[in-house]
Formats: structure tokens, sequence, C-alpha cells
């Protein structure tokens, strides 16, 4: 798709970043002391904290990738914010308060406590610095992704922006700058997405969708006979039954030298032909869209109902609807969905978009993208495991943990916790709204779905879309600040401090982590650009399935099984980081990036948690109990508020 | 290096309550996020039901966001109260 950028989507964008930097260089001069750089003191207030995890938490994965998921493939997507909120009940009511209770910097600090352990130490670190920057790569592709609509630059300038203003955010200030940021960033994504839904629930269903006064792409349909003569004159088949085409149930026509793509359905007489969307990747790499280059546009936005029903009556609109109403209607209509195949010929690789006219109550309920309709087991495995690693991923997260040790006490940071909860599963509502708007307003980018929430915006005017871009920028600054902020502590404070034993002053501690900071953001730049195209929110459940098999066994272990060992609790983290992240190396979806196919994949899942986060915890049993004697004598039941 | 908390903390004399609370909390909400996968990987179809004029994909979506706040809600609630008994 070619996007025309606006100089107030510019304008506002840049005061944005401006806003961020002047926040981090003003807060900066207040942050000389380690625990200023990696706690911000432990004077945050419960509400601005929460607020800030919910600004942490809704990052890139919730706001594009969410909303880019549920608007091509419905409920599925909307799995994924049930499951992300389900997380925060391990947070709320396993991890927040020992967290605080146990940790000074880093979620290594809590899980030593007990034990000074160099093991601990040096696992723990590894393994905060793996999840973050697993969870940094999503944060970067989204960071490219907002960048071409909204600056008409390429995807890696996004990547490099978003690595330097951060790197210069976390470098100047560390978690009291990225506590703040997170804090307006939350509250205003809340407003401004809440904003959006009520625009698109005013607006209605129609099965002629505007899009900011563009009218909908009129998709047209033709006869032809069994021998493939078409009924408009002035076609000629150029691939028809015989072809790879034919066979894969198209077949492609000319016109003036313009080259379609129709998708056939047989009928009694011979078929009805469908128009098509396609992409067409030539040998030398070059890619054309709709058969033209990507600059004149033939790539148009798409996302209709094909036959809207209210209160069982067939309608044209429905005008102004409650959010019941609009779902209900969703449910009772048929939206048209977008199947995708693959030809190869040659060395020219074409993937097709043809329509799937789907009923909408199939679209709201699971299995468009996960496999659980007449699944195989392992099928149904995949899915179990993915919603297992969403549910145990929270509570395990590095950026997410530290936040415990900005708040003063136990309570506070209980109280931030259901502040979280609560602006966040109000956001997951509101994703629901936004992914379905987005399938049934002619908005979405068949090549990248992640862009589906801010083009929704875009439908309603240039003004909303240039604030809600520059606000998902501003969510992927300030998520990718907390993270480097967990990594930089990860290398500072506990391998250079605790593990190697480095003497270093406070300020020294504070350069430490700076200098970490910036190591980290290089490669996650790096990473942000090789990982190009991947849906965020499917990065995400990677870095989740990676924590919650690394981290968690060893957190919930150590609260509630006293027979924990320092060894048990490095073999857990060590178990489930090589699990884990084996598994995810040898998948299906990671064949397809290394150039192969996925059939052809060691494995036939995605996401590894059922069996690296059983394995976590089976590896810690077994070490602890087989090295009792390391238990400490000495374990205080004396916590403190 | 010392791994204590960043700021002083007081003692606090409800935290085995709070933690037992906790736990049960958990487990509750637990036994119902995997009836809830439990169904969507048996039995996807039924999820095409419709409850309450949606499906019941929809209304198990809604109803366990809406759980998770009413416990976290009541956590809280139990806990402070707690405290303040137990802490004077």
């Amino acid at each position: 798709m070619v996007y025309t950028q606006s100089p107030l989507a510019i304008g506002l964008f840049f005061t944005f970043v401006a806003f961020v930097l002047g926040l981090s260089f003003y807060l900066a001069r207040r942050t000389s002391s380690a625990e200023g750089y990696y706690a911000a003191g432990g004077n945050i207030h419960w509400f601005t904290n929460g607020v800030a995890f919910a600004g942490d938490y809704l990052s890139a994965a919730s706001f594009l990738g969410i909303c880019g998921m549920i608007a091509t493939a419905g409920y599925d997507g909307w799995m994924y914010s049930i499951g992300y909120l389900a997380g925060w009940i391990v947070a709320l009511f396993l991890v927040a308060e020992p967290m605080k209770r146990l940790g000074k910097y880093t979620f290594t600090d809590a899980l030593d406590s007990k034990f000074n352990s160099k093991a601990i130490q040096l696992t723990a670190a590894i393994s905060t610095l793996l999840v973050s920057v697993f969870y940094l790569i999503p944060q970067m592709v989204g960071a490219g992704v907002l960048v071409q609509p909204l600056l008409g630059l390429p995807h890696w300038v996004g990547v490099c922006i978003v690595g330097v203003v951060v790197t210069i955010i976390v470098a100047t200030a560390g978690m009291a700058s990225t506590t703040y940021v997170q804090f307006f960033k939350g509250a205003l994504l809340l407003i401004m997405s809440t904003v959006v839904v009520i625009a698109v629930l005013v607006r209605g269903l129609s099965t002629a969708p505007e899009n900011n006064g563009q009218p909908y792409h009129d998709f047209k349909t033709m006869q032809a006979s069994a021998t493939l003569e078409i009924s408009e004159p002035g076609y000629t088949v150029v691939a028809g039954l015989e072809s790879a085409y034919g066979e894969a149930g198209f077949v492609k026509l000319s016109k003036a030298g313009q080259e379609s793509i129709w998708q056939l359905n047989k009928t009694a007489t011979g078929y009805t032909l469908e128009e098509t969307l396609f992409m067409t990747k030539l040998a030398d790499g070059t890619k054309m869209f709709n058969g033209a280059a990507k600059e004149e546009g033939a790539f148009f936005p798409v996302g209709h109902i094909k036959e809207l029903r209210m209160n069982g009556q067939e309608v044209a609109a429905t005008g102004a609807v409650g959010p019941l109403a609009y779902l209900s209607a969703l449910k009772d209509s048929t939206i048209v969905l977008w199947g995708k195949k693959y030809i190869k010929e040659g060395g020219t690789t074409t993937t097709i978009y043809y329509q799937k006219p789907t009923p909408g109550a199939r679209v709201l309920r699971p299995g468009l993208k996960f496999k659980v309709d007449n699944a195989t087991g392992l099928q149904k495995f995949n899915f179990i495991s993915l919603m297992l690693a969403l549910f145990c991923g929270t509570a395990a997260l590095p950026h997410i943990l530290i936040r415990y040790y900005t708040v003063p006490s136990q309570a506070a940071a209980r109280k931030s916790t259901i502040v979280a909860i609560a602006a966040i599963g109000f956001f997951y509502v509101l994703t629901l709204f936004l992914g379905m708007g987005a399938m049934t307003n002619g908005v979405i980018n068949l090549t990248d779905n992640n862009m589906s929430a801010p083009l929704l915006a875009l439908s309603f005017g240039v003004l909303l879309f240039a604030v809600i871009s520059s606000l998902a920028f501003a969510t992927v600054l300030g998520t990718v600040s907390g993270l480097i902020v967990a990594a930089s502590g990860a290398v500072a404070h506990d391998l250079m401090d605790n593990f190697l034993g480095m003497q270093m002053t406070d300020a020294g501690k504070v350069r430490a982590g700076k200098i970490a900071a910036i190591v980290v953001g290089c490669i996650a730049i790096y990473l942000g650009i090789v990982f190009e195209g991947m849906n965020v929110s499917f990065l995400v459940g990677w870095a989740f399935a990676v924590a919650a098999s690394a981290n968690l066994p060893a957190i919930l272990m150590l609260l509630f099984w006293k027979k924990t060992t320092a060894k048990g609790v490095a073999a857990s983290i060590m178990v489930g980081l090589i699990s884990s992240l084996g598994l995810i190396l040898i998948s299906p979806d990671m064949w397809v990036r290394y150039g192969m196919l996925p059939g052809d994949a060691p494995i036939q899942f995605n996401s590894p948690a059922l069996i690296s986060i059983p394995a976590s915890f089976l590896a810690l049993v077994i070490v602890s109990l087989m090295t009792q004697k390391d238990v400490p004598v000495v374990v205080s039941d004396a916590a403190e508020a | 290096m010392g791994h204590g908390p960043a700021v002083k903390l007081g003692k606090d004399n409800a935290s085995g309550f709070k933690t037992r609370l906790g736990v049960w909390m958990f487990v509750l909400y637990t036994i119902v996020y995997a009836i809830f996968v439990a169904i969507n990987a048996t039995s996807p179809k039924s999820m095409q039901n419709i409850l309450f004029g949606q499906t019941a994909a929809v209304v198990w979506g809604f109803g366990l966001i809406g759980f998770a706040l009413v416990l976290a809600v009541i956590y809280n609630h139990l806990c402070t109260k707690a405290e303040a008994k137990l802490n004077g």
C-alpha cells in the first residue's frame, strides 16, 4: 500500500518524541544514585505505577499486533487479549507482594535473596537479558511498521529511530523517566483508543464502508464458461485451468496489458470469477502489487461486510449502535475475510489474497487462526501451549517485575497491580472493537496487518490517525525503555556487580548500566530489522513462552516450596531457557525464517510452553531434592510491609 | 552487594493471610481459565452458541476479563482489612 504523509501527523510525531526526550532530560538531573536509576528511588505513587504498568504492558503487541490479528482472524486475535490479562492474576495473587519484599533492583535480586548464589546470579541475569531481547524484537518491528505511513520512511529507519531515542532516554534517566513516560503514554493510549471505539460505534456498520471520504473498492465478479470464455469483453486468459494457478483454484487474466488474478468458483454451467489481490515477488527480489509497482497504488485496503443483518433484517447500514448491538449485528452478518495462497513459478512467487465470506458468528468464536476445529492432537497441544504461555508469562517478564521496586510498600505494589488490571482489562475490551472495526471498515493492508488500528483511525481523518500513530510510536518508545532498563540492570547490577564482584562506586554502577543500555539498544535495532513483517503479537507470544519457562517456575517454587535450593533455581532457569529457546528455533515458523518449508521442521508446533514449563519445574524439584544440604538454615518468615 | 529491598519496609503480620488468600484466588481463577481453554480446544463449535445475544466465546471473554477485576478488588479489600487489623 502507498501512504500519503500529512504534515500534521509528522508534526505531532516529532512533538511526542520531543516531549518524551524533554521529560527524560528533566528527570535525568534527579537521577544520580543506582537506586534512582534502577528503581526510581522506590517512591513512585501506586496509581502512577499502576498506569505505568499498563503503559509498559500495552506495547506494540497489544495495540498493533492484537488489533491486526483480530482484523484478519477475528476472535482468535482476541484470545491473546484474554490470555495476557489472565496473566495479571498470577502477578497479583502470587508474585506482586513477595517480589516487592524480596528484591532490590532486579528480578535476580528477589530470586537470590535467600541464597546469595553465583549460579542464580548468572542464570537469572542471562534469562533477564534473553527475555528482554526477545521482547524487544516485536517492539522494534512495530516501530518499523509505524514509520512507513507516518513519515514515509522505510522499516529500518523506524527501527533505528526508536533504538536511538530510547537508548538516549534510558542512558539519561533510567527508571524514573521510563515510569513517567509510561504513565503519560498509558493514560493517553486508553483515552484515544476509547475515542476511536466511540467513533466506530457512532459510524456503525455498512456494506460499503467509507474510508476518510474515499469510496470502498467495488469488487468485480464475472462469469466464465467451462472452457474459460469470459463474459466480459477484453479479457484474455494468461494462465488457465491447466496451469499452477488453475490447480490452486485461480486463473490469471489480462486486459489492456494489465494482468489480474481471479478466484474460480464452479457453477452448474461454468465458473464465477471473483477479484483477488496479489503480490508477486520476482526472481530479482522486486515486488509487484496487483501487477504494478508499489508506487502506483494498485494494492488497495480491504475489509467489508457482504450481508449485513440487524434485528433479523438485511440492511445496507446500521447507523450508530451501542457496543453490544454492534457485536450482535456482526454475529448475524456475513463478513468477507481474506485467505492466502502461494504459487511458485520458476523464481517468481505470487501471494494471492482471496475473498472468504464467513458467517459473523464463526468469526466471533475461536478457530480461524488456531487449528482447533477437527484438530489433531498436536494442533490442540499447540493451542493449549500458547494459552499457557500467555497465562504464565506476564508474572515472569523482567521489565514488569522491576516495576514492583519503584513503589514504597507491598500494599502499593498490590494496589498498583489492581490499577493495571483495570486499565489493561478495559483496553483489551477496546481491542475487540478496534479489530472488528478494522475488519469491516475497509482499512486492512493485507501485506502487513500490524497497521490495522492506526489505519482504522485514519478512516476517521488524519488528525485521529496522527494522534494514534504518534501514541503507538510512544508506546514502542516506552516499552523498549523499560526493557532496556531491565536488560541493562541484568548486565551491570547482576553480572558485573554481583556475579563478577567488580568493585564499583554508585556512580560507576549507573555508568555501567548506561553503557549496557547502549549495547542492548544496538542489538535490538539489528533484530528489529531482521524480523520485519512478522505479526508483533505472535512474536510476543514467544517472549512470553521463554519468560514463563525460564523465570516463573523459579519464582513460584522459591515462594511456595521450602525445599528449593540455589542449584535447583539455577537448573530450573537454564532448563526453561534452553528448552523453550531450542524448541522455538526448530519450530515451523522459524523454519520459514530460515528460507525452508515449515513442513520440514523437526517439530510441528510453534509454542513450546507446555513442554518447557513442566521441564523447568521438574528440573527444579529434582535438583533441589538432590542438593538438600544446600538449603539455607535460616528462612525468614517475618515478612515486611 | 546486598539484595534487600530498595526502600526500608516495616514488619507485616498480615503476610501469611495474604499469601493464603492469594493462592486460593489464583486457584479459583486458574480453574475458570482452564475450563475456557479446554472448551476452546475440545469443542470450539459450542463457542458459537448464542448466550445473551452474543456468541458464547464473546460472553466468556468479557466474563474472564470482568472476573479478574472483581477478584482483584475483593482481594485488595480483604488484604487492606487484614493489614489494618493485624498491623495496627
